[in-house]
Formats: structure tokens, C-alpha cells, sequence
């Protein structure tokens, strides 16, 4: 299959790894993974902060790079409910029907990897070895907008090695939130305090989601205390094998 | 864009949400009140839902006539007034918080009296009844318990159902010690003794009230009948015993028919108390000749409803039914409490309803739609499926839109032009050529420890990531030589 790779906008700036740990699985599994150029970001800081006209040229963006393609696979569960759940709507009011055209024909062919791994290619051994103690944080929009499932559990229970622990009270919310972990700080850390503690709690050595923009905010505060907890994008530790670790 | 003309006037003057909430977040006492009660409520809430396996269609079906009603609320409206006017009772109208406040307070006098006996009533917190009729003379008593210890400690609501859930029993006890006349010599903090003391004081109230002032959840149109659902029986006593009854009821609590209100006394009680049905439900239509009121007044309030109904995606808070669900599973009320959001309707629910009651112009009201993660877990629980998330986003649209047409604003600059660098790929790789230079020259021990506002907020608690040598795209161009597919024979495998 050829897949266009939507690394966004986060990932491409700060977390190349990531990036490249999908393309490693998606070439090991045999697919043909393009990133199209002129890929920038999909606007969901913008929409969500209340800056709808400014996402609208983003929308377009993303749209033009990857019109064609048979499936498109973002390693971030948040931008891609960002364009399944909210390009329609934003299309539409921006008057625009070649836009919400080329929206339609897109948006439900978008798909977080772990997602497109485990539920469209149907693989969830993908031939990684990751010898480490692992807890898995479920996003909010991996688990709420894009309703991910156990996806990236099965796909953690099938890398040789790995042992997985249980996060407490996994489904609260990290207390990033975007533009909201700056324009309420304290609430945000307040938030995160009781995600970090329940990650030590956990016993694991690093912790794993399925967006890097959860795991900059709890990483920053497991960083700050020196927690020793390392994070890592799933992608990361799928990519690992024995060769390569 | 219209004024929503809503007002909420004990509330003035609130500072904005990130200001109130840094106070509450460093308020210990606070946070273990607040973690306690919402950790117990939701985890009852849950079970409760549990047990019914067609929860997924009440809440459909409650959304449906919710929708339906509001979609043709005129009707409906026009219906419950010549009902509720056939069955003896009067009905008045009032546009906004002072109108209903007046309106009250002349029946109050009409009645010859100067104190009212009240149910635990959201309008009227929404209208400042209180303090309203305090400057007129009349005194109004909670006698719901919790609103009796936030009106004893001189205090603000700071839940829709348990609005004293920022108190603990030491305090509540502390609180009836000092405040409560005639409070027990040794009153301990036992729940019981606390609920005898409160049950004592208030006894002689309600036999002596001659005004009974109530909201409702619910007005049935069809037969002018209004709903009061209580857990602890001081409601059945304000609209049975006195001989006036005034009713202060939101224009959106309209239901067509009792066959709809079999869906929400489902959705209710599991939703807010967890409980599979409340102990108390009180209806009554009119006035009925040697049983309960003698005279009974239904005051219909807009107070910006009608604005918030003009609004396809904000219209969708009205649905609400004030079961409180939706604070106890958010991750913000969780650490804050509701006082920060400086409205009667505090949580997901009241940062969608206070900025389209009361307009988005004030720094505080500005403010709510931002005081969300936007982590779904309030549509999740909602039993008429309001998408706050979507509602909020909306509206930071709104709070964006509004300041448009206004001076320079520092944030809006940032997004303008974080806009074109993250539409133009030229310029997002320059951008990060330029952070990978500024992480090798400025942060070289590997990690961010501080940075300038507006992003110092983030640093204060968190490291920030140091931007790496090579972005993806640049990796990917100089490896796999620039945009196009790579050059191969074919996929391996």
C-alpha cells in the first residue's frame, strides 16, 4: 500500500524519531511510505483556540498534500481526530465546496497508526523487541473523539520483551489540553502532578502514548523532578528490534 | 451579533479564570474536599449507569425531545401558560435577572410578607434572588442543607448539586457553631447530628412561611404541571405548606409531555446523586382548593436564553438538566472547585452556559471557554449528549472573533503569524532550521528549564524539549532525496 505519512507538525519539529520509527514499521510490514513535501500542520491549535479562519488555509494544505493517497497515517491520535472529527465542519463554514469535497474524500482515509496498524492492516505483531517495563497513557482524543480502543495494548502486548503495567486511573486526562497548558498553567500542573504519580506508581521505566504532545507535557514534569521515567511515542518502541536496540 | 442581555449580578467583578483558579489550586483543604467528593460521586455515577443496558438510547431520546422542544419552544411555552392559568395558577415573564428578581419581590409584598422559605433553585442563583430581596427587606432562607451551610457561612455555591461540596464535616460543623441560631451545645461532625441540627432550624421555618419561592426541573406543557426532584424532603415542604408559591423556572425547562418526563426521571437521578430513582418528587398543577398553595406564580425566565437558543452550536446547553455529571468527571473542576467560575453554573456545563447567558465581553466570561483540557469526559457522561467540546470551541471562536475588530492584541499576533509559518512549508522548515541552531547554541544541557512568556507558564512545573539538530523533514530530504516517493523497485517485504 502506499501510504502518505502526515508526520505533523509537533512531531516534525521537535520529535523527528517518532517520524522515523514510522516509517521503519510501515516499511518493515512492507508498505511504501511517502511524506508529501508540502505537509505543514493540520491547524488544530489554531481551531481549538478559537482561531477557525487561520486553520482554514492549513485544512487546504493538508488536503492538497495528501488528495491520492490510499491511506494517510499520523502518529498522533489528536491530529488525526482533528481531521476526521472537526476539517467537515470547519470546511463547511468556510463556504467552500471543492474544500469540503476534497475533505470528504480524505478525512475518513486519515488514521492514527496505532489504529491503521491493528484495525486496518489487521497486524498487531509487528516485529518489535523492547526487553523494558512499559505503561501506556490513552490520550483523551485517542480514547474519547478518536476511540482508539485497546489498539495500542495489542499492539504493546506483541512486542517481544516488553512488560506491560498497568497505568492507575489511566483514562484521566494529563492536563495538557494545547494552548490550555499555557493559558492555565497551575490547573494544567495541578493535573499533571496526579498523572506523574500514578505513573511512578506504575513501576514503569518509560511511559507510552500515542501523541507526542501528551508525553512533552508529563515527560517535562517526570524530567523536572528527575523521575528517571523516561517517554516514548509508541512508534518509537514498535520501531525497536534486536538489531537495532 | 446580539447581546445576550443575561445578567447574573452577585457575580460581577469576578476576576478571570486563570487568576481565581491559581488561588483555588494552592488551596489544600480545597483539593482534598474536592478529590474526596468528586472521586466518590463519579465512581456511584458510574455504577448506576451501568446497570441499565439502554442507557445509550434514554440519552438519545432525551436529546431528541429536548431538541424538539426547543425547536418549537413558542409553542410549547404559550401551551404551559394558558395550561398552568387554566389550573388557577398566574403566569408572568421576565426577560432578564432584575425583572424576575422584581417581579418576586412584589408578590412577596403582596403576600403581606417578609421572609420567603426556598428550594435549592439554580434560577434564582442565576438571578441574585437573594441579595435581591435582602435590599428590599424580605429575607430568604435555604433550607436545602447545602445551600443552608453556603448562605450560614456567608459563602458562594460551588456545585449544582452539592454546593457545599468544597466543605468537609469539620467545617460544616465550625460553620453551624458560629452562624446557625440556636445550633446544639456540643454539635459534633457526625452527618447525623449535623443533618438534626440543620432539620431543627428550619422546622419552625417552614411551619411559619407564608412564601415558598422554587424553581423546577422540569414544566410539563401539556398540562401546566411543574416538577421539583429532591433528595431531602425540605422541597415538598416550601411548595405544600406555605400559602403562596412562587416558581422561577428557565423558559428551557419546558417538556411537552408527562410520557417525556418518564425518560429524564430515568436520566436524572442515576446521572447526579447515582441514585436509580430520588427520594422525592413533587408535582403539582395550579392550585388545588384546601391542599397546598392558596396562590401560585410561575415566573418564566429568559435571561439570555433566548440568544443562546439563536445559536445552532451553543443552543445545544439548554438541553441541559443541571445533573451536575459533568463536573464531577472533569479534570479542571477536580482541582479547582467551582468557584473560579465565578457563575452559579460552575464545570464544563457553566463555562457553555455563563459566556452565552451573559456574553463574552468580560475578562471572566472570556475566560471560561478556555478553562477546559477538552479531554471529552463531560460528553461522555452528558445524558443529553451536549458536546461541551465542541460548545467550548465554539465559543473561544466567539471570545476570538469578538476582539477582532479591536486594538493589537499580543496573542493574536502570535497566532497570526504561527498561522503562516505553519501553512507555507518554506517557511516552517526555515523556522525549524532556526530552533535546531538555537538548540545547539542556547540549551546545551539537553533540556529547556526555562523560557520567556508567554511560554514561562509551561517551564515553570515542566522541561521543555530542546529542538533537535534535523527535523523530520530535513532528514527526510537529505535521505531520501527530497519530496517525491523514495526510488525503489518496489516494497519489501
Amino acid at each position: 500500500m502506499r501510504i502518505g505519512l502526515f508526520v505533523t507538525c509537533l512531531t516534525d519539529t521537535l520529535f523527528p524519531d517518532t517520524g522515523k520509527a514510522v516509517v521503519t514499521v510501515l516499511e518493515r510490514l512492507g508498505h511504501q511510505v511517502d511524506f508529501p513535501a508540502g505537509q505543514t500542520c493540520c491547524g488544530q491549535m489554531h481551531f481549538n483556540t478559537g482561531y477557525r479562519r487561520e486553520a482554514v488555509p492549513m485544512a487546504r494544505g493538508f488536503v492538497a498534500a495528501f488528495g491520492g493517497y490510499q491511506a494517510v497515517v499520523t502518529p498522533s491520535a489528536s491530529c488525526a481526530s482533528m481531521v476526521r472529527e472537526y476539517f467537515p465542519a470547519l470546511a463547511a463554514e468556510a463556504g467552500d465546496p471543492g474544500l469540503a469535497r476534497a475533505v470528504a474524500e480524505v478525512a475518513p482515509r486519515t488514521h492514527e497508526l496505532s489504529v491503521f496498524l491493528a484495525d486496518v492492516l489487521r497486524v498487531t505483531d509487528v516485529g518489535g523487541y523492547f526487553p523494558h517495563r512499559v505503561t501506556y497513557h490513552p490520550s483523551c482524543h485517542s480514547l474519547r473523539m478518536l476511540r482508539v480502543g485497546d489498539a495500542p495494548l495489542r499492539l504493546l502486548r506483541a512486542v517481544r520483551g516488553l512488560d506491560l503495567a498497568d497505568l492507575p486511573d489511566a483514562e484521566a486526562c494529563c492536563g495538557f489540553g494545547g494552548t490550555f497548558a499555557v493559558k492555565n498553567p497551575d490547573v494544567s500542573a495541578a493535573i499533571c502532578a496526579d498523572k506523574v504519580a500514578a505513573v511512578r506508581r506504575s513501576g514503569a521505566e518509560v511511559l507510552c502514548a500515542a501523541d507526542n504532545s501528551c508525553l512533552m507535557h508529563i515527560g517535562g514534569a517526570l524530567a523536572r523532578q528527575r523521575s528517571g521515567v523516561a517517554v516514548m511515542h509508541l512508534a518509537e518502541i514498535l520501531a525497536r528490534t534486536e538489531e537495532t536496540r | 451579533m446580539t447581546a445576550p442581555g443575561g445578567s447574573m449580578p452577585t457575580y460581577l467583578g469576578m476576576p478571570s479564570f486563570p487568576a481565581a483558579a491559581r488561588t483555588a489550586v494552592a488551596d489544600s483543604q480545597l483539593r482534598a474536599n474536592l478529590t474526596h467528593a468528586t472521586r466518590t460521586i463519579r465512581a456511584k455515577r458510574a455504577g448506576a449507569v451501568a446497570e441499565l443496558s439502554d442507557w445509550e438510547e434514554l440519552r438519545q431520546a432525551a436529546k431528541a425531545i429536548k431538541d424538539h422542544t426547543l425547536a418549537h419552544l413558542d409553542t410549547y411555552l404559550l401551551r404551559l401558560e394558558a395550561n398552568v392559568t387554566r389550573a388557577g395558577g398566574h403566569v408572568h415573564w421576565a426577560v432578564g435577572a432584575d425583572e424576575a428578581n422584581a417581579i418576586v419581590a412584589g408578590l412577596v409584598r403582596a403576600a403581606g410578607a417578609n421572609g420567603i422559605v426556598k428550594v435549592k433553585s439554580m434560577a434564582t442563583q442565576e438571578t441574585g434572588l437573594n441579595e435581591a430581596l435582602a435590599a428590599d427587606g424580605i429575607g430568604a432562607l435555604e433550607t436545602d442543607l447545602a445551600e443552608l451551610i453556603v448562605q450560614l457561612g456567608h459563602d458562594r455555591p460551588s456545585h449544582i448539586l452539592v454546593p457545599a461540596i468544597h466543605r468537609n464535616r469539620a467545617e460544616i460543623r465550625e460553620i453551624f457553631r458560629r452562624r446557625m441560631p440556636g445550633a446544639p451545645a456540643g454539635l459534633t461532625d457526625e452527618p447525623a447530628a449535623l443533618a438534626a441540627a440543620a432539620r431543627a432550624h428550619l422546622r419552625q421555618a417552614f411551619l411559619s412561611a407564608q412564601v415558598g419561592v422554587s424553581g423546577a426541573n422540569f414544566a410539563i406543557a401539556e398540562t401546566g404541571s411543574l416538577v421539583v426532584v429532591e433528595s431531602e424532603g425540605n422541597g415538598r415542604m416550601c411548595v405544600t405548606l406555605p400559602r403562596t408559591l412562587i416558581s422561577v423556572v428557565g423558559i428551557e425547562k419546558i417538556l411537552p409531555s408527562w410520557r417525556d418526563l418518564e425518560v429524564f426521571l430515568a436520566l436524572l437521578p442515576r446521572s447526579s446523586t447515582a441514585e436509580r430513582m430520588n427520594p422525592y418528587t413533587s408535582t403539582w398543577t395550579g392550585v388545588t382548593p384546601g391542599d397546598g398553595p392558596e396562590d401560585f406564580h410561575l415566573v418564566l425566565l429568559d435571561n439570555g436564553r433566548t440568544s443562546a437558543l439563536a445559536d445552532r452550536t451553543g443552543r445545544q446547553a439548554l438541553r441541559c438538566i443541571r445533573c451536575s455529571a459533568c463536573l464531577n468527571v472533569c479534570p479542571v473542576y477536580e482541582r479547582v472547585g467551582g468557584h473560579a467560575y465565578g457563575s452559579p453554573y460552575p464545570g464544563p456545563i457553566g463555562a457553555i452556559i455563563s459566556p452565552q447567558l451573559r456574553g463574552v465581553t468580560s475578562p471572566a466570561d472570556a475566560s471560561l471557554p478556555y478553562a477546559s483540557t477538552l479531554c471529552g469526559a463531560c460528553y461522555e457522561v452528558c445524558p443529553v449528549a451536549i458536546n461541551i467540546p465542541e460548545a467550548l470551541v465554539h465559543l473561544r471562536a466567539k471570545v476570538v472573533d469578538a476582539k477582532r475588530e479591536k486594538n493589537f492584541s499580543p496573542e493574536r499576533a502570535v497566532f497570526s503569524l504561527s498561522g503562516r509559518v505553519l501553512r507555507s512549508p518554506r517557511l516552517l522548515a526555515a523556522a525549524q532550521r532556526a530552533a535546531a541552531a538555537s538548540g545547539r547554541l542556547v540549551f546545551r544541557s539537553g533540556r529547556i528549564r526555562r523560557l520567556p512568556p508567554p511560554l514561562a507558564g509551561w517551564t515553570e512545573t515542566r522541561d521543555a524539549p530542546v529542538p533537535p539538530p534535523e527535523s523530520f523533514r530535513a532528514w527526510w530530504s537529505r535521505t531520501r532525496g527530497g519530496s517525491g516517493p523514495p526510488e525503489r523497485a518496489g516494497p519489501r517485504s
